[in-house]
């Protein structure tokens, strides 16, 4: 089965390429190359017609929750990855803290084979770092790596014993598996539920300093150098935290980061009316943070952007504040939010496409992901950066509704996704790209006069 | 003249200076209902009051219960102790099974801040706040603001120092909100672990933070003593309840450095030798049970404007004099 993407503007940094005069062609499941708009399409081909489109390599989200096992009340991951390439992703590496734990190659596999069942977004498990996420003993990873893991983490209970992350990072190295952390010292942050300062003095709610993330991120650089490991920082929100990461890779250190739209969005002034949607860990900063952040993303600090998409049950969220569990959803907002730096001029398209596609793959080394290159798998985000939307999480996919975003207006959407040569989401307003194969050419023939 | 423009008292920090002065007004034409022989108005008759208290507290309840009795309102009692609540029914299946019973007002203490912003979402009753964590007390504010003017006649330009754990403070965050708006200046001291510097920031009049009792109390007008949660001891904020009476406890030698006729207050109840002296509790400078007789005429003034409805009605308590 042949498909081709006609008349969009192609961007891949893994190949260098930024044009407009290349159509792409697809076959059972790869791609095959970028041709020249003059050569002639194959007769036989579907045609996807992409003009005013930004055709980009999958985007790839190193960061969410799909809860299953064990909590598919919140999200099962079949709602999950449909709400992931509703939002424009091809592929989500999903979180080890499910019930049970994965920890173990048999989970893994259960992971794998459930979002093969769906059919939707390429699903890689992350597996555990220690047995059960206690932080004491190192989980199999090597089994599990064999089972298809792609990074290990225990991201939401941290590994607290600087002694313990240094045998997980010279464990990891063997296997050749990233280590990602959710920076977090419980003994500062400890019984926080937001940003420690000038608000959460106001709102009387316990606050976690931005030194709680900032002393686990020095560490993990530390360790990263003494290890050698490819240590990557989850959901960076400080500017000591990017200060950090800024200094460990002008040393060569083998460390990178992602960014969640959230933190760069939104400041702590969120929470003014206690709003459990405003509750996540780390949580909401103060303004000179974010504009750490953007700085970060503007200089090539920060190499990822990723949602930590993390769905709770309407009934978690209604309580006091103290007591809701920290999370909202992301994956059918993120791309719409980091239009908005695009918008403002703080990040260009390519960069959009490296933050969301191209570095994801290579920090987890997915094998012929993030990338158009002959041979690669057929997965493609199709962007059209002045599509004006506004998000209503009743139309989410997710079965969760914990999100601030409801009812914000978005400049930017990705409009089709494409997973493995097969279009998987196309978004309603978008139908007529995907014609019969006979007329299609016509078609898009009429609308080039 | 400014009216009082909210259905729910949530905190002093929503409450503009001139809603603030039209609620202590207000109290002062209740003050004088406590002082009669027939103690009873009949301005809410009809009305259901709830005091759902998920705290334990004894005088705040007391003197909810009492300004409500006074308008002639019915006030039911309900106290729940946060643990049970935290293992069975939610705090939004509570208020909701109470909204049921179709209440004009419920008055609400619990320890977590911000809890009733997230019942004034779901009731359609007037929410009053009767201490949230560590976010606000705001009926303590006002009584003590009311204390204040009555001995002082005025809140704008006087000094007001807050001695002790403001950090977890509900009732010096209310206080420095209405002090401030009112034109008062405040400092602050208190263990390094219990005033942190963003505080300074905390209202856009600024307060002032010192490390050293005498410094706040220089010139003051007025001291606010915090009380000392004991059952905060484990949570190592300062070493030992000794070291605390004799470095942040207030005694008559620090009041030297007030203002010779500076009055002394607090929250209640007091813990004595510990953060104020028993010389300086009993002594004639402390106004502390002037502060629990307004605390009815204050609670009286808020559940009278939030419950009793109509602006125009207002000159209503003060017919019967």
């Amino acid at each position: 089965m042949k498909l081709i993407i006609a008349n969009g503007y192609v961007i891949d940094p893994s190949q260098g390429v930024n044009t407009g005069g290349r159509n792409l062609l697809i076959e059972d499941g790869r791609f095959i190359g970028l041709l020249d708009r003059s050569e002639a399409a194959p007769h036989d081909a579907e045609v996807l017609d992409a003009t005013g489109l930004i055709v980009s390599p999958g985007f790839i989200d190193m960061h969410v929750h799909l809860r299953e096992p064990g909590q598919e009340y919140k999200e099962t991951i079949a709602t999950g990855s449909a709400a992931a390439v509703a939002g424009g992703w091809t592929s989500v590496c999903a979180m080890p803290n499910t019930d049970p734990i994965n920890d173990s190659p048999a989970v893994t596999r259960f992971i794998i084979e459930q979002g093969q069942r769906s059919a939707m977004a390429n699903v890689f498990p992350i597996g555990s770092i220690t047995k059960s996420s206690e932080g004491r003993e190192l989980a199999e990873m090597g089994e599990m790596k064999r089972a298809g893991i792609v990074a290990v983490s225990d991201d939401g209970r941290p590994v607290p014993s600087a002694g313990m992350m240094r045998r997980a990072m010279e464990y990891a190295r063997g296997f050749d598996l990233t280590v990602v952390d959710h920076c977090e010292d419980r003994s500062l942050a400890g019984g926080g539920v937001m940003h420690e300062g000038h608000w959460s003095l106001l709102l009387g709610l316990r606050g976690m300093p931005a030194t709680a993330e900032e002393v686990d991120a020095e560490r993990d650089c530390s360790l990263a150098s003494l290890t050698g490991a490819k240590v990557h920082l989850a959901h960076v929100s400080t500017k000591g935290t990017l200060e950090a990461v800024r200094r460990a890779k002008q040393l060569g250190l083998p460390i990178s980061c992602e960014v969640a739209p959230h933190h760069w969005t939104l400041t702590d002034e969120a929470v003014n009316t206690y709003d459990t949607n405003t509750k996540m860990n780390p949580p909401l900063r103060s303004q000179n943070h974010i504009e750490a952040l953007l700085e970060g993303l503007s200089d090539g600090t920060i190499d990822a952007i990723a949602t930590d998409h993390a769905p709770h049950h309407a009934d978690e969220k209604s309580l006091e504040f103290d007591q809701a569990p920290f999370g909202i959803t992301g994956l059918e907002t993120a791309v719409g939010l980091a239009f908005e730096l695009v918008h403002r001029g703080i990040i260009t398209l390519e960069r959009l496409v490296e933050l969301c596609s191209t570095n994801p793959a290579r920090i987890f080394g997915l094998k012929e992901r993030g990338t158009l290159a002959s041979g690669a798998w057929a997965d493609l985000t199709l962007l059209d950066p002045q599509f004006q939307w506004t998000f209503d999480v009743l139309a989410s996919k997710s079965k969760s509704r914990n999100t601030p975003f409801n009812g914000r207006s978005l400049t930017g959407a990705a409009v089709a996704t494409i997973v493995a040569g097969r279009i998987v989401y196309l978004h309603p307003d978008f139908s007529h790209l995907t014609k019969p194969k006979s007329n299609a050419a016509s078609n898009s023939a009429q609308r080039r006069k | 003249m400014e009216f009082f423009n909210h259905r729910h008292l949530l905190g002093i920090r929503e409450l503009t200076a001139g809603e603030i002065t039209h609620l202590l007004d207000t109290a002062e034409t209740f003050r004088d209902v406590s002082k009669r022989e027939i103690k009873k108005v009949p301005a809410l008759r009809g009305r259901t009051i709830i005091n759902l208290f998920f705290e334990p507290s004894t005088r705040t309840r007391t003197s909810f219960e009492i300004a409500a009795k006074r308008l002639s309102a019915d006030a039911i009692n309900i106290s729940v102790s946060t643990s049970s609540v935290s293992k069975g029914e939610t705090l939004v299946d509570t208020a909701r099974n109470l909204e049921a019973m179709s209440p004009d007002c419920i008055v609400l203490r619990h320890s977590m801040s911000g809890a009733p912003y997230h019942l004034a979402k779901i009731c359609s009753a007037s929410i009053v706040n009767a201490g949230d964590g560590s976010h606000e007390h705001p009926t303590q504010a006002l009584l003590d603001a009311l204390t204040i003017r009555e001995r002082k006649g005025r809140i704008a330009g006087l000094n007001v120092a807050i001695i002790g754990d403001v950090l977890h403070s509900r009732v010096a965050r209310s206080n420095i909100h209405l002090l401030t708006k009112l034109g008062a200046s405040v400092a602050i001291a208190g263990p390094g672990t219990m005033i942190p510097g963003e505080f300074a920031d905390f209202v856009n009049e600024g307060v002032r933070i010192e490390s050293n009792v005498n410094d706040a109390v220089e010139g003051a007008d007025v001291v606010i003593i915090l009380r000392i949660q004991r059952e905060r001891q484990d949570a190592a904020f300062f070493p030992s309840l000794r070291e605390y009476a004799v470095h942040y406890g207030l005694n008559a030698d620090h009041l030297q450095h007030a203002a010779p006729d500076a009055i002394v207050m607090h929250p209640g109840p007091i813990n004595r030798g510990i953060e104020i002296s028993s010389e300086l509790a009993d002594g004639s400078q402390s106004l502390i049970l002037d502060q629990v007789a307004n605390g009815v005429a204050v609670r009286m003034a808020v559940l009278y404007l939030l419950a009793g409805g109509s602006h125009d009605g207002l000159e209503h308590p003060s017919e019967g004099h």
